[in-house]
């Protein structure tokens, strides 16, 4: 239909050439703070994050006619926020200089209880240190609760490419977190 | 239990078997395998741990305050999105707003509270000021946001924040507890205004937010009701009772601000 991000496997869509009721800028605003919340921890700090979720508006209001299935919406809104990530990181590639996540971890980890401070501040920092592919999946898997089908359709990947991701991604924070071997999960994934 | 016995567990099975992904049939197996093979139950508890670390460190950023350009009306743009010099523009201008005047008004009694020992009644003859409360909310503003110093000396030392602003104010200053708002003390510092010292305490609730008690000592020993001032988002509550001047800032509604500031308040006099 378009050549808008759309999800993998949107088949249940009926094969017809009309447009969808519009989407309203409420239905959007809707799954804006999650969007955020996304965005945030994926690029690790509230600036970036910011405009990503902006641009991801802009192109969702600019495209709404494209979503047919309303239901939909949320998936959409990630998937575009996806792709909209993945092209500011090309962009970026040879820049360097990002924003460093230590504020974003000191911020949060006021925001948690005092008894949970030192730890939530570990984490984001450790988390800071994967990479934006691992970061994803950990993310959509485990913050977002989707399944690994739903976070396949956002990564516009094979389902199989998700759960070696997922297996790695967490192999790597835990040696981040706890120290010691990383173990070759991903030869035992199959 | 022999549905599983053909296939090996394999790693992408223990996976979905703490994501709930795990097919019904396998879960025997998977489990069986968890209680043969301790290094993987323990690496699987390790990754259960980080799922809701996860949960607990960003969890929180759903509940924060969406700037402008984030809330609907988001601007018409169907046709094709244009750059976002625009929205830098507006962002400045929000900028400016918090800037904007000062609205004060009194309360009214809305509290219940009334002035106990109020000289004179005449506004002009009050020393708590636009000032004093600009001063208050520009405090609020400059400190609530700071990350690593938001305070000089946290609660951990409360008898030490205590002397050591006592002996700086001049008065003898306590640190009054919001608990029962839901708001603990973090700590405090000491800042100075056009009249001499401050004090500043600094609390914070569960999800984080912050609230602010400016303390200035003020020649006039005469008590007055609790008024309100908004600036921008933040609300302000003040008044003053045996020689000082308080004031207490938050981006809360006016009713949640009195029932902290009638705490405070009962934590003073008490």
């Amino acid at each position: 239909m378009t050549n808008e991000p759309t999800p993998a496997g949107s088949a249940p869509d009926a094969p017809s050439m009309t447009p969808g009721p519009a989407i309203a800028d409420h239905d959007i605003a809707a799954h804006v703070p999650r969007l955020r919340r996304y965005a945030t921890a994926l690029v690790g700090n509230r600036y970036d994050a910011d405009d990503l979720v902006q641009d991801c508006v802009e192109k969702a209001l600019a495209n709404r006619h494209a979503l047919r299935d309303p239901s939909r919406l949320g998936g959409w809104l990630m998937s575009i926020l996806h792709n909209l990530h993945i092209s500011v990181l090309r962009g970026r590639r040879r820049r360097g200089a990002e924003v460093p996540v230590e504020e974003l971890a000191d911020d949060l980890a006021l925001s948690a209880p005092p008894t949970d401070r030192a730890e939530v501040r570990d984490f984001v920092r450790a988390f800071g240190q994967l990479t934006e592919e691992h970061r994803a999946v950990l993310l959509l898997t485990g913050m977002e609760g989707l399944s690994y089908r739903e976070a396949a359709e956002v990564l516009e990947l094979p389902i199989g490419t998700v759960m070696s991701r997922l297996a790695r991604a967490r192999e790597r924070l835990r040696v981040l977190l706890d120290g010691g071997a990383e173990q070759a999960v991903v030869r035992r994934i199959k | 239990m022999t549905t599983g016995e053909t296939h090996p567990v394999t790693e992408a099975d223990l996976h979905a078997w703490i994501d709930g992904e795990l097919p019904d049939e396998r879960r025997a197996a998977v489990e069986r395998h968890m209680a043969d093979h301790p290094d993987d139950a323990q690496r699987f508890e390790r990754y259960r741990a980080q799922r809701a670390l996860l949960a607990r460190s960003f969890g929180p950023l759903i509940d924060q305050p969406l700037p402008d350009r984030l809330t609907p009306p988001f601007a018409a743009r169907d046709a094709v999105a244009t750059g976002r010099a625009g929205w830098a523009g507006r962002a400045r201008v929000w900028g400016l707003a918090l800037a904007a005047s000062l609205l004060l008004f009194v309360a009214g009694g809305a509290t219940g509270w009334v002035a106990r020992d109020r000289a004179g009644g005449g506004r002009q003859a009050d020393p708590l000021t636009a000032a004093f409360i600009a001063d208050a909310v520009a405090a609020h503003r400059v400190f609530t946001v700071e990350v690593r110093h938001p305070i000089e000396v946290g609660v951990d030392q409360e008898a030490h924040l205590v002397s050591w602003l006592s002996k700086r104010i001049g008065r003898t200053m306590r640190c009054p507890k919001a608990t029962k708002s839901g708001y603990e003390l973090i700590g405090g510092r000491l800042l100075a205004d056009s009249d001499g010292p401050v004090a500043l305490y600094m609390y914070e609730d569960a999800a984080g937010r912050r609230i602010t008690l400016y303390i200035r000592p003020t020649p006039s020993p005469a008590g007055t009701a609790f008024r309100f001032a908004q600036d921008g988002g933040l609300q302000a509550l003040y008044w003053q009772d045996n020689g000082l001047a308080l004031a207490i800032t938050g981006d809360l509604d006016r009713a949640t601000l009195s029932g902290i500031a009638e705490e405070v308040y009962g934590a003073l006099n008490s």
